[in-house]
């Protein structure tokens, strides 16, 4: 899909200091050549299966199925990984890369703060150093989560800068990276920033639509109908996508936060909201003014709260091969009550976004259709979050 | 020779950064006319973006402080306008991609061209993404300055053979501000970029005492300081133009 240079159609490229071009250069052709190890992707899937508890169950919602009264949902439990999300995956990926290149520390940027621990778990497993930049409005609302990145011994550092929330931790990361890079890997945590990451970050998370097939076709004998996942720079969506790319019957549809909603200035859906832009490595859509200040985006998801998208999901955008839609606060916690309640399961806030979107698909559409939806993480973090926004005050 | 050649025509050059609007577009004028007066050989004019990834954070609470202020692109090109009535030493802009392509490329370069902006220096457009901006900048003969950085190893040659105006030397590895130590080669660093180009080199981040201008200077074609400067406007707001005055004097002295 990636042309050279890391395009993705227009989008993509590497727009970053020359400080780090040879880094990001280094970086690929270490990429390059381990991609097709047999030794790297052997202690790889060894690390997937025996440590992170890969393959992630492929569970049919029986209860939402026939509560919502339509399509067969089918739930792809990345919940159930180690450290409690999807973002393990890329991280044990690009910390065994790091490693292999002789880098003994690693520095990442985190929004919800799963990425954050996914990161800091991997650098204890692997005996490496980890420093994670967390905005410091989100280590407010994910405390818990900086709790245990310091007990696994990583070093966080609240973010102060701009707004406070997950783009102004990349732009702190990035500005680390800039200051030691020989012994420093930037394990960037979503499908963006600069080539090659867009395409490394993918490549591990495809995991997941590799065993989604397997087992739609295990169970059903057939493909779904369509496959839903949040999207905020666009990692578990993309992961969850890329298998069936060339499936055409099998619809993509990624879902944005909305906020309070995308005729607010309060939300962070890019594709509903943004335009073509350049910032933080790539080319792709952004939330900005029309001076090209990028935006204050808002969502009651930290996970979800950055201004772009990666650059794949808009060239999937620009050739509707994928469909993107918005989804409200109040919708995602709506969604995140009825799961929890329905079917016993706890969906991070972030995944919540692509529950209630199903919540609104399902019966709109047969019986004899299927659609998976990607829980990506699970919601322990949120609940205290969740509490508040319902008026309640809880300890963590 | 570009506009631009001008400037290191004077000895070694002294090239002071202010970011436009900090703490609002009056001062910054005053601030330019300052050190003109006092021996800057070439003004570097910074467009603030909201999220300035290759800048530490006295530069950053600039551009925060410009944005606060209400600063528009095109009130930053009617400042460039109205310097030029009596400014003529060379000024570029620095800023990121975002604010140049959101404004649309050809708009924005040929407005460069039209206001007196002689080039543009855009730290998040490397080598490889040049043609982004390249392409329209010859149309309009701005230069687009190129970037080297102790990092670039292998990459000098390529980049030096390429470049146009000046080439900006990165001192150090990291981000704009103040420091106290230097990559250790920028002698054998610009000795490749004289091998590979003729246009002259000036080295930035992290300068701000009279020594480490000179230091700098010495080695190279001029000296770029930022962050020292801001500070001055951090400091004393609209009263910095004459302590800005006097702080470059002290530099160009030091470079000259």
């Amino acid at each position: 899909m990636t042309n050279k240079n890391g395009r993705f159609g227009i989008h993509g490229g590497q727009y970053i200091p020359e400080t780090l071009m040879n880094a990001v250069i280094e970086l690929e052709q270490a990429y390059d050549h381990f991609k097709n190890d047999a030794e790297f992707n052997r202690e790889l899937a060894g690390l997937f299966n025996g440590y992170a508890g890969r393959p992630s169950l492929l569970y049919y919602a029986k209860k939402l199925t026939e509560d919502l009264g339509g399509a067969k949902i089918y739930l792809k439990r990345e919940d159930l990984n180690h450290t409690g999300a999807h973002k393990i995956n890329n991280v044990l990926g690009q910390a065994l890369l790091a490693k292999k290149m002789g880098k003994t520390r690693l520095i990442a940027e985190t929004g919800a703060g799963q990425h954050g621990v996914a990161t800091a778990t991997a650098a204890a497993l692997m005996g490496m150093e980890c420093v994670v930049f967390m905005g410091e409005e989100d280590t407010k609302r994910q405390a818990l989560n900086v709790y245990r990145m310091r007990l696994l011994g990583a070093e966080v550092i609240p973010v102060k800068s701009g707004t406070a929330t997950l783009k102004d931790a990349v732009s702190e990361a990035m500005r680390e990276w800039t200051t030691r890079i020989s012994d420093t890997h930037y394990c960037l945590g979503s499908v963006m920033g600069p080539h090659p990451f867009p395409t490394i970050v993918r490549d591990f998370q495809a995991v997941i639509s590799k065993e989604i097939k397997e087992q739609m076709l295990e169970k059903e004998g057939r493909l779904p109908d369509a496959v839903l996942a949040c999207v905020g720079g666009g990692s578990n969506a993309i992961g969850s996508f890329y298998h069936f790319i060339g499936d055409r019957d099998v619809r993509l549809i990624g879902c944005e936060a909305a906020g309070r909603g995308i005729d607010t200035f309060e939300t962070a859906a890019t594709v509903s909201t943004g335009r073509l832009g350049i910032f933080h490595g790539m080319k792709s859509y952004f939330c900005q003014d029309e001076d090209g200040q990028i935006a204050p985006v808002y969502s009651i998801s930290a996970g979800l709260d950055y201004p772009g998208v990666g650059p794949e999901h808009a060239y999937l955008h620009d050739i509707g091969r994928a469909e993107y839609v918005a989804i409200t606060d109040e919708e995602a916690v709506r969604a995140f009550e009825y799961l929890s309640r329905t079917e016993g399961i706890i969906p991070a806030i972030e995944s919540s976004h692509a529950v209630a979107y199903a919540m609104k698909l399902a019966p709109a559409m047969d019986k004899d259709k299927i659609i998976v939806i990607t829980v990506s993480g699970r919601g322990d973090k949120d609940c205290a979050a969740i509490a508040r926004y319902r008026g309640e005050d809880i300890y963590e | 020779m570009s506009n631009i050649g001008r400037a290191f025509e004077n000895g070694k050059a002294f090239i002071p950064f202010i970011t436009c609007g900090d703490p609002d577009l009056e001062t910054t004028a005053a601030a330019v006319r300052a050190a003109v007066k006092n021996g800057a050989d070439l003004i570097e004019l910074g467009i603030p973006f909201s999220d300035p990834t290759a800048e530490g954070p006295v530069i950053q609470a600039a551009n925060l402080r410009a944005l606060s202020g209400g600063v528009k692109t095109d009130r930053v090109f009617d400042l460039v306008r109205e310097l030029r009535t009596d400014v003529t030493v060379p000024m570029v802009f620095m800023t990121y991609a975002n604010v140049v392509f959101s404004y649309g490329a050809e708009k924005f370069i040929s407005t460069c061209a039209e206001a007196g902006i002689d080039g543009l220096i855009l730290p998040d457009i490397p080598y490889e993404e040049k043609d982004e901006f390249l392409p329209v900048c010859r149309k309009y003969g701005v230069d687009l300055i190129s970037l080297i950085a102790p990092t670039s190893e292998n990459r000098i040659g390529m980049i030096a053979r390429e470049a146009e105006g000046f080439i900006y030397l990165v001192s150090s590895l990291g981000v704009t501000g103040t420091r106290t130590e230097f990559s250790t080669d920028l002698d054998s660093i610009v000795g490749i970029i004289r091998e590979n180009t003729s246009i002259p080199v000036a080295i930035g981040f992290g300068i701000s005492t009279p020594e480490q201008a000179k230091k700098m200077a010495d080695v190279s074609d001029g000296a770029i300081v930022g962050s020292a400067i801001i500070k001055l406007l951090a400091k004393y707001g609209k009263e910095a133009p004459g302590h800005i005055g006097s702080y470059v004097k002290e530099m160009k002295d030091a470079v000259r």
